[in-house]
């Protein structure tokens, strides 16, 4: 029997370690394995420990604290798991993984990420075995092509184009760069991939340097990513040991060296000329194009980047073929996509679905719908890039095409749910607070522009909204989006541009109402005391910073709008939900 | 103003040797100088800057265009509260305000204690843990404002012990 705990970052954060930390004295002189994997990819399950004998999952337990690690210890020394029968997951939750299509996370959850037999044992480095001994570089770009295969960072640029012209780029030194700065606020798909399953990142690498002839490869990893940087160091050290990494590749002629370069914090990063000059250790401001990076990229010399999932695809397509990935999908998204699908959700976490299902079928079939009863209203794809669909809209199948038709965007996989509560304009002011940060200052109308939208924004959220508030900033978006050099800029209007489409009503409300629908603006906020609910405790007066809480003992209280700050101290204690925000 | 000559910068030696004259390494020796001083004094912007054949300037420039640098000395426990989507989402603003009244601060102060510094961040990518929080190594998910305090305080607690 082989007891393995999903260590992910989210899974530690959850307190896997300590799981596995009271487990692992209560083990030992046992015959019974304790391992780790990677993410598992339910989140909300965490942390979680599966059972496995013969290679064969027996049991997942899940929601294990370290206290329970007697009683699991027990049962599988006796052999006998009945006892755990309280903590194993539920069907109804097994249905989160199970309506999935797994390609880039299929050894998520499953292997070892730290240990290289585990995934040579999954066909690890077959692929690149085929390509180094079967393949010419024109064949891997042909059958990439056949694929389908997009760029899975967001712009969905098909990834044989971008090789090919790499490939046939003037000079012998070329440079391949993994993109791992994942600074979408809200995803965690490349994450995962790396801290999960970190060689078939590097033999996707291999694969792409193969083909496009580089000797020299980067990633370039978010320096908020400790564990995935630790597990690919020691990837990339025992893939050199075992020949799948260095000089003369697997005993051939083809040498290739994998460095990690850790990014210092810059969301504009993920801009692929940005990417470049940080790279070089500069301010990453990104580049006027072209010359694109396929002719002059890392130190002016022809350079390839790709996202991490779309290089975990790669040794996929290879060993199963490039017409078994275009057999999944619509016409124009091929394969799969990884979204982390995260906010008021039932079920969060990874999930990796065949493009062509609809939102709905990720956020209710899957996702399990909104928890706690609420109502859903928007969701939300591709970060500050994106946009937010509302409900109407939940039938949209997951397609690039198709998802740009509403405003937002595929994205790199940020699927963030928003229910009732969430207010719209709040969440646009939100983005821009974001990328009013984030801008270089390269460029005047995203520097000055997001600013000027943000302070309009926070205006109207604050109940100074003016009429013609609404149209200045589509006046303003319009701006942005033509004058600015990068995606940074050109997309920083989405969030404005799709709540203002599809949430208009919301902006008027607070414009010319003063007030905020959703009851999420502090400012536009008006407390008041049900009297049918109050049992008259006297807890929220005592609570009341400032003293506008009156009424007797036993008695239904009242709230003094001209005193209250709106700090919601009365909402927060009272017990009888009496309290209400209108 | 320099507050060149406080900083023992013999520390750096190591690093430099190893990536000064490596082209591109700019952000690698300050992200290696600041886990050595713990932000990036003046006096060491320089002496990179001398080692590198950069311009003051542009070691300044990159110093503070990325969000990982700190020019400024931070308390013995960083606090990185997450306000990414998700986070934003379940929350984060009322439990940056509970930490905020706790220690007495704003974003990017510290603590008259030296104790506690705190910085909001855009993601620390445990979305589904949301709100979520990172106090030096460890990160505490599903917060709640009151939750929040209370690790500070066992924090706290633990220092004096």
């Amino acid at each position: 029997m082989k007891i393995v705990i999903g260590e992910g970052s989210c899974g530690i954060a959850a307190g896997a370690q300590k799981v596995y930390d009271a487990l692992a004295p209560l083990l030992n002189g046992t015959d019974i394995n304790l391992g780790i994997t990677g993410c598992i990819g339910m989140c909300f399950l965490e942390p979680i420990v599966d059972l496995y004998d013969k290679g064969l999952l027996l049991k997942r337990l899940v929601k294990v604290t370290p206290e329970q690690a007697g009683v699991i210890a027990e049962a599988v020394k006796a052999n006998d798991l009945t006892a755990l029968k309280a903590l194993e997951i539920t069907d109804e939750d097994k249905g989160f993984l199970d309506k999935q299509t797994r390609i880039a996370l299929r050894h998520c959850g499953v292997i070892d990420p730290e240990d290289l037999d585990d995934y040579l044992a999954a066909d690890g480095y077959k692929a690149l075995e085929k390509v180094l001994t079967a393949m010419t570089p024109e064949d891997v770009i042909e059958e990439i092509k056949t694929s389908g295969l997009a760029g899975r960072g967001g712009a969905g640029f098909p990834t044989w184009f971008k090789w090919n012209a790499a490939r046939n780029a003037a000079g012998d030194e070329k440079y391949l760069i993994c993109n791992a700065d994942e600074g979408d606020p809200g995803a965690f798909m490349d994450r995962a991939v790396i801290e999960s399953d970190p060689h078939q990142l590097i033999e996707g690498m291999l694969i792409a340097a193969y083909a496009i002839g580089a000797k020299e490869a980067f990633v370039y990893v978010r320096a908020e990513y400790p564990l995935a940087i630790v597990r690919l160091e020691k990837a990339i050290k025992d893939a050199t040991a075992k020949g799948y990494l260095g000089n003369n590749i697997l005993g051939t002629d083809f040498s290739c060296r994998l460095r990690i370069k850790a990014g210092a914090g810059a969301f504009v990063c993920g801009e692929e000329t940005a990417l470049i000059e940080s790279l070089e250790g500069s301010r990453g401001m990104p580049r006027l194009k072209p010359p694109f990076p396929a002719e002059k990229g890392y130190e002016n010399k022809p350079s390839n980047i790709n996202n991490v999932e779309t290089f975990a695809n790669v040794s996929w397509i290879i060993l199963n073929g490039g017409q078994a990935f275009a057999a999944m999908g619509t016409e124009t998204s091929k394969g799969t996509k990884v979204f982390a699908l995260t906010g008021k959700i039932k079920r969060g976490g990874l999930v990796e679905i065949p493009m062509g299902l609809t939102l709905r079928d990720v956020i209710f079939d899957i996702g399990g719908g909104i928890r706690g009863g609420k109502r859903f209203k928007a969701v939300q794809l591709g970060g500050p890039s994106g946009g937010c669909i509302p409900e109407a809209l939940l039938d949209t199948v997951i397609d690039y095409k198709a998802l740009s038709a509403t405003g937002a965007i595929m994205g790199s996989g940020g699927m963030v749910v928003m229910d009732e509560t969430t207010c719209m304009v709040n969440m646009a002011r939100f983005f821009l607070d974001f990328t009013t940060k984030e801008s270089c200052g390269k460029c005047v109308h995203c520097r000055i522009g997001t600013k000027r939208m943000f302070e309009i924004l926070t205006r109207i959220t604050e109940g100074e909204g003016r009429p013609g508030d609404i149209e200045l900033l589509e006046e303003l978006c319009e701006a942005i989006r033509s004058g600015a050099l990068c995606g940074l800029g050109q997309t920083a209007p989405n969030p404005v541009l799709t709540t203002i489409k599809y949430f208009r009503d919301e902006y008027e409300a607070h414009i010319n109402e003063k007030r905020c629908p959703a009851g999420e603006c502090a400012a536009l906020r008006t407390y008041v005391i049900n009297k049918d609910a109050c049992k008259g405790c006297t807890l929220c007066a005592k609570k009341c910073p400032v003293s506008a809480i009156s009424g007797e003992v036993k008695q239904p209280h009242a709230i003094d709008a001209a005193k209250c700050i709106k700090c919601g101290q009365c909402k927060t204690v009272c017990r009888f939900g009496a309290v209400e925000v209108r | 103003m320099c507050d060149c000559g406080k900083s023992d910068l013999t520390l750096l030696d190591g690093v430099l040797a190893e990536y000064a004259s490596v082209r591109g390494s700019l952000i690698t020796i300050l992200q290696k100088a600041q886990e050595i001083y713990g932000y990036l004094p003046t006096d060491v912007l320089y002496r990179v800057a001398e080692a590198t054949g950069s311009t003051p300037a542009k070691v300044m420039g990159v110093a503070t265009f990325y969000t990982q640098f700190r020019l400024t000395p931070v308390g013995k426990h960083l606090i990185m509260l997450c306000k990414g989507t998700a986070c934003h989402v379940n929350g984060a603003d009322a439990v940056e305000k509970a930490i905020c009244e706790e220690l007495k601060i704003k974003d990017g102060e510290t603590s008259d204690d030296g104790l506690f510094s705190l910085k909001t961040v855009a993601c620390l990518g445990c979305c589904s843990l949301s709100p979520v929080m990172m106090i030096d190594e460890d990160t505490y998910g599903s917060l709640t404002p009151a939750k929040a305090v209370e690790i500070i305080r066992t924090i706290k607690g633990g220092d004096a012990a």
